[in-house]
């Protein structure tokens, strides 16, 4: 269980990665704010307090590792590697710039602490169940981390990766669905129904929980439940607000990449600083 | 060096290939998608069931397994029949293995008319085409076990991903063992000086040493390089056998656009233009039937190859 003084140093670090995350995109002008905003607590639960890692040393042996299969989300997990001190801030400004490191879908070839490049939806749940076999082969105790998210959810990769990862009972694999509710044309209600989401993962035999993923409390309590179900992998439901801390795209349909300009990027980060989320 | 003489097929050949490699390599495993009895990946799963792994009928995500064991450090085997492993899994295949510069050795089975029975659903035409695009792959399509088992081995240590054609049932005994085989480099099998063949993998290049001895009894005196490796392409040779005969013809198992003769008519384009034909599939879908219908079906047969090279050496 987290205690007062970690919660609020996980809150401070969240509002912190997601002032980043809007200063990224607003410099380029445009961007993948909704998706990158929605999974801020879980990246940074996962970073600041989970996950066995060193930014000085990226390629660690043995470490944990994390896979961001909805690859559009990079901006956030940029923000967050950067201030976990992977690579220099200033990178965070050249977003998606022509010779950057940080291009829009993660790509572990360019930049420091990616640890799968993904973008193609689905893609990335393979790779992750693939890490989770390796680190099993190898004898290691330490985990993969992945994040899929609802609308990513319609693509058949990610239910190929789930039977295979029950079938070998990758217990090691601790997955995120940051069920946002939305898409790039819409709510998923009104594109592919995602709602049964909870059956179908329990229905593929994996450990199964629903939280708010906006709550480090029930992220911790739930991320522990996962690493004692040692005979399955674990899906990890988490209700999010696409967009969230970026009041601007909150509720609207184009929030999946969406102009972020100088106005609104002061407000935004004014809102957040005084309190907003 | 292994002495493949007694293997009674190409799948003996690959098998024999990756698991000499795992035995001397802990990084070699194997990922099959339910076709473990047709490749015989059996044998691997016996002698390292730690390192094996079905994903059953699912070659996406297969693809996207050994995509992420490559991360971890290990160099993965995946296979399916040839259309699987090109057309169903192209965009894992190009993007979490070669984009992601992640290190797996795919295997295609039964290429092109290679397929017989199975027939058209399962015959992969286009897969050179599309293997052509990844930068940085290994493409080979050896002609017989020796060169197949050494190529296979000589695509491990190279560092890259590769893309693997070979038939599964019975196999052509070409090159004795000790032959020099080189990836990246072709074999001359013959060096006359009227026309140049260049031919890919076991149908064809069993094709063209048979279209040699009608070329013969013709009086026409032709070249044939057993191009194994259709990427990278042995661009010297090439040059070479463009230079000594003037004429060349592309004999492939598969079809026309964005094969190998394409490839080798574009780069011939730039450095010296000769006059150059065909013997391949053109807009064509595959159909069922024996290897020998379908050679003349799709006009692959010796008897094709000499009249083109006949026609060109004029």
């Amino acid at each position: 269980m987290l205690d007062l003084q970690t919660v609020e140093m996980l809150e401070k670090k969240a509002k912190e990665i997601r002032i980043s995350t809007i200063h990224e995109i607003a410099h380029l002008g445009k961007g993948h704010i909704g998706g990158a905003m929605s999974i801020v607590e879980i990246l940074t639960y996962l970073y600041y307090h989970e996950m066995r890692i060193n930014p000085k040393n990226p390629k660690m042996e043995g470490r944990d590792r994390f896979v961001c299969s909805k690859g559009h989300a990079g901006p956030s997990v940029y923000a967050t590697l950067a201030d976990k001190g992977y690579f220099p801030a200033d990178w965070l400004l050249t977003l998606n710039k022509g010779g950057t490191n940080l291009p829009s879908h993660c790509d572990m070839t360019k930049t420091p602490g990616v640890d799968f490049t993904t973008g193609s939806l689905g893609q990335g749940a393979s790779a992750a169940a693939g890490i989770a076999l390796g680190q099993k082969i190898k004898g290691e105790d330490s985990y993969t981390y992945l994040i899929v998210g609802d609308g990513e959810s319609q693509e058949g990769q990610v239910w190929e990766m789930a039977e295979f990862a029950s079938t070998h009972k990758l217990g090691n694999l601790i997955a995120f669905t940051d069920f946002n509710r939305m898409q790039l044309d819409g709510y998923t209600k009104d594109v592919i129904n995602m709602d049964n989401i909870d059956t179908r993962w329990l229905g593929f035999n994996w450990h199964v929980q629903r939280i708010n993923g906006h709550d480090f409390e029930q992220l911790d309590y739930a991320v522990q439940q996962a690493k004692a179900a040692k005979d399955r992998p674990s899906m990890i439901i988490c209700d999010t607000v696409k967009s969230r801390g970026y009041l601007p795209g909150v509720g609207v349909v184009a929030n999946h990449s969406m102009a972020v300009s100088e106005d609104d990027e002061k407000k935004a980060v004014q809102a957040l600083e005084g309190g907003a989320v | 060096m292994r002495d493949t003489a007694d293997l009674a097929n190409m799948k003996d050949a690959v098998m024999a290939a990756i698991i000499d490699l795992a035995e001397e390599n802990k990084d070699v495993c194997m990922l099959e998608a339910d076709l473990m009895t047709c490749l015989g990946s059996t044998g691997f799963k016996k002698k390292f069931p730690e390192r094996f792994y079905n994903c059953g009928i699912a070659e996406a995500n297969m693809v996207g397994v050994a995509a992420g064991l490559s991360s971890m450090g290990f160099v993965p085997f995946a296979d399916s029949f040839g259309v699987f492993s090109s057309r169903r899994v192209y965009d894992q295949f190009f993007l979490s293995v070669n984009y992601a510069k992640q290190r797996v050795h795919l295997i295609g089975t039964d290429p092109g008319v290679v397929a017989q029975v199975n027939g058209g659903t399962h015959m992969p035409f286009e897969d050179i085409a599309l293997m052509r695009q990844i930068p940085d792959l290994i493409i080979l399509d050896p002609s017989d076990a020796q060169s197949c088992y050494e190529l296979i081995r000589q695509a491990y240590e190279s560092g890259h991903s590769s893309y693997i054609r070979a038939g599964r049932r019975g196999v052509t005994h070409r090159y004795p063992v000790g032959t020099k085989i080189e990836l990246g480099k072709g074999i001359e099998l013959a060096t006359g000086k009227d026309v140049a063949i260049i031919a890919e993998g076991e149908t064809m290049v069993n094709e063209a040493v048979k279209a040699l001895d009608i070329l013969k009894a013709k009086g026409i005196d032709a070249t044939l390089v057993d191009m194994h490796t259709i990427k990278p392409l042995d661009t010297e040779l090439v040059e070479k056998v463009a230079a000594r005969c003037g004429r060349v013809l592309v004999c492939e198992n598969g079809r026309y656009a964005g094969g190998l003769g394409e490839g080798i008519a574009a780069h011939l384009a730039k450095t010296n233009p000769v006059k150059m034909d065909f013997v391949c599939v053109g807009e064509k879908f595959g159909e069922v039937g024996n290897l020998a219908y379908l050679i003349k079906a799709f006009n692959l047969s010796a008897e094709d190859i000499a009249a083109k090279a006949e026609a060109l050496a004029k």
